[in-house]
């Protein structure tokens, strides 16, 4: 009896210190995980800062060897190739989302594209790069800054479909039907009553692919190629930050490191910026037909 | 008098609405069992809207939306069979295993393009033992995070934790490299190799665990320590892979019903206990679901390995040894590929590049969604 309760006791013992190891490596994996995440930012702001004046927003770069040089060319080749990817992406997404939770819903065709987006969104983007090179690149015989922006916007259909569509599956029905009893019609219901509704979500998903795409390089490399000048022609290549940054980083020249790391900080605190913002506005309801 | 008669005619009316709905209703009121979920007040108000045309223009259109992504996927699919046809025709299936060997040095040659040698194993090579070492890193670590934010963290900490793994997924990649170039590569040159190539070339281990070939100079651990290689590709894509697996690790024990916990805990179990049986065992599916996942996104991931791997296309058994993964050839020498044999070569890894990830990724979604499917969509 007695040995039976000793036995029983160093058990139960035992198990809670089971229990106290098991928490101690959960809570040591998650500070492992948090910790590359402050060596990064930290290494960002530490070695990114130090090289960030105004030269870097204004000036191209300079020729290897000269010190100074900037930026601008690439920040501005950025911004009109996710203008480009978002003029496509953003409106087929939705269009495709909406067709998920709006008119397909249920049917096998509906359930295949959405497995097909899924897919679609594991796809390397270098392979994207690829289909683009030999789709509009090879044709056209050159690089161009319209291929890079088309590249971007196909990898934004998949995540804007998704989210679009996971956002008006949870507009209440009551809504779609009181717009319909109003004698609305059912388009118009769609794009104003039900779109409109669930517009904060459907904002926040596109701005979560505009920033995923914002820091794609890969399918850049052979697409929009790169310029080391000014140019905002859709017709010739263009510079990106993304694609900057990785020729620098991987220059022999220390000037041009430091200008890598100053490319990194600007492009991470571009998208953290937009992304928290999104998000701080989504929570709040502040946009237009947030209920 | 007219009692009796409607009890009478109403069975009939409805066997005819039952047994052939088209042929009672007029046109546009189609009960097809499509359109199951959509109430008959919804349906009655469609049918009687003024602008059909239009409707049916809209619903036409986002329709073409939707299909885009299959043409998509469908185009892919095509441009890379045609293009990588020159490659496939002159080497066929042993593009994949084969290889030269010198007639001087009697080492084996893989990838030579100014010999028109082109063979693709080194690259399946590279990629899949990086995928390989990401993941022992990164399987245990995400799944720690997952428990300890779904079971054991404060309420107060759980958000900004969450956000904090989550914000690991916004890094561009090219950002992971340049970081692993400066920073992880000296480290892991310095600090962290030298420990394992202590342990791993210790004369008393080598004298135990020679015969298993993971020791010694021809391990795991042996030759030149660059810095570069497999072991700082490995490393770099476990910190990428890490958020996609443990976001959706923490949706699928979020998708574990509490039933179960409390079950567990009302016989006594421990917390650990509970977890493991309750949450873990349940959620078993969808956790290797997710590991797939991040499998998958390893495979591809392109920038940050280029950076990292070292770029020489050989074979080692050497975690430190230089190497060069499926993605990293097609950046680096895409642009660079003068003749068209050797173009259609990079487009054919390309295409098991895009074949491999789609089979992973289908897999890993099929997984996933088999644990969550009937628990409402996540919102955050």
């Amino acid at each position: 009896m007695k040995a039976s309760l000793r036995q029983s006791k160093t058990r139960s013992a035992m198990r809670a210190a089971t229990d106290h190891v098991a928490t101690g490596l959960a809570i040591l994996a998650t500070i492992l995980v948090i910790a590359p995440l402050f060596a990064i930012f930290g290494y960002l702001v530490f070695k990114g800062a130090s090289s960030l004046n105004l030269d870097f927003f204004l000036k191209i770069p300079k020729p290897v060897g000269e010190e100074g040089g900037g930026m601008a060319n690439a920040i501005v080749g950025s911004a009109v190739l996710l203008g480009v990817a978002s003029l496509l992406g953003i409106p087929v997404g939705i269009g495709g989302g909406i067709y998920l939770a709006e008119f397909g819903r249920g049917t096998r065709f509906a359930n295949a594209i959405r497995f097909t987006a899924d897919v679609l969104n594991g796809v390397p983007s270098i392979v994207m790069g690829i289909a683009i090179y030999s789709l509009i690149v090879v044709p056209q015989h050159h690089f161009s800054a319209f291929s890079g922006g088309v590249a971007l916007g196909i990898m934004m259909i998949p995540t804007v479909t998704r989210t679009t569509e996971e956002m008006l599956l949870m507009v209440p029905n009551s809504v779609r039907e009181a717009a319909l009893g109003l004698g609305v019609p059912n388009w118009r219901s769609v794009l104003s009553i039900t779109l409109k509704t669930a517009s904060p979500g459907v904002i926040t998903g596109c701005m979560l692919a505009f920033a995923r795409v914002a820091g794609e390089t890969a399918p850049l490399i052979f697409t929009a190629l790169g310029n080391q000048f000014w140019s905002t022609s859709l017709r010739e290549p263009i510079a990106a930050l993304p694609l900057q940054i990785y020729v620098y980083a991987i220059s022999p020249y220390e000037d041009q490191h430091r200008l890598a790391w100053a490319g990194a900080l600007v492009l991470i605190a571009l998208i953290v910026i937009a992304v928290s913002l999104v998000r701080y506005v989504a929570s709040r309801g502040i946009l237009k037909g947030a209920s | 008098m007219p009692v009796s008669e409607i009890r009478i005619r109403k069975p009939e009316t409805v066997a005819a609405a039952t047994s052939s709905p088209a042929s009672t209703l007029p046109d546009g009121v189609s009960l097809s069992a499509a359109a199951q979920p959509i109430s008959d007040i919804r349906k009655f108000l469609y049918a009687r809207g003024s602008s059909s045309l239009a409707d049916r223009g809209f619903s036409g259109l986002m329709m073409l939306c939707a299909a885009s992504i299959f043409a998509i996927v469908a185009l892919i699919a095509f441009e890379l069979v045609l293009r990588s046809q020159l490659s496939w025709q002159k080497f066929g299936i042993s593009f994949f295993y084969k290889f030269n060997v010198d007639p001087d040095t009697h080492l084996p040659t893989f990838w030579d393009p100014v010999s028109g040698t082109f063979y693709a194993l080194p690259f399946l090579y590279g990629t899949l033992i990086s995928s390989l070492v990401a993941l022992v890193i990164a399987v245990p670590l995400a799944i720690g995070v997952a428990i300890f934010l779904t079971e054991m963290c404060p309420k107060f900490l759980r958000g900004p934790l969450a956000f904090l793994t989550e914000l690991l997924a916004a890094i561009p990649s090219v950002v992971y490299g340049l970081w692993a170039v400066f920073i992880l590569v000296p480290m892991l040159r310095e600090d962290v190799n030298p420990i394992f190539i202590r342990i791993f070339n210790d004369p008393y281990i080598v004298k135990a665990f020679g015969w298993t070939g993971i020791v010694g100079e021809k391990g795991f651990f042996g030759g030149a320590n660059y810095g570069l290689g497999m072991m700082a590709a490995g490393v770099i894509l476990a910190i990428m892979i890490l958020p996609i697996i443990s976001s959706l690790t923490r949706e699928v024990m979020n998708a574990v019903p509490h039933s179960q916990r409390e079950a567990a805990l009302a016989l006594g179990a421990t917390r650990w206990e509970m977890i493991r049986m309750g949450v873990l065992r349940n959620a078993r599916i969808g956790i290797v679901g997710s590991i797939i996942l991040g499998l998958g996104r390893a495979l591809g991931e392109t920038m940050a390995v280029a950076m990292v791997i070292g770029n020489r296309p050989e074979i080692s058994k050497s975690l430190l040894s230089l190497g060069y993964s499926m993605a990293s050839v097609i950046a680096n020498e895409f642009s660079e590929a003068s003749d068209n044999l050797y173009l259609s070569a990079l487009i054919e890894i390309g295409l098991a590049l895009f074949i491999v990830t789609i089979i992973v990724n289908a897999l890993a979604r099929v997984l996933v969604w088999a644990v969550t499917r009937g628990t409402p969509a996540r919102v955050n």
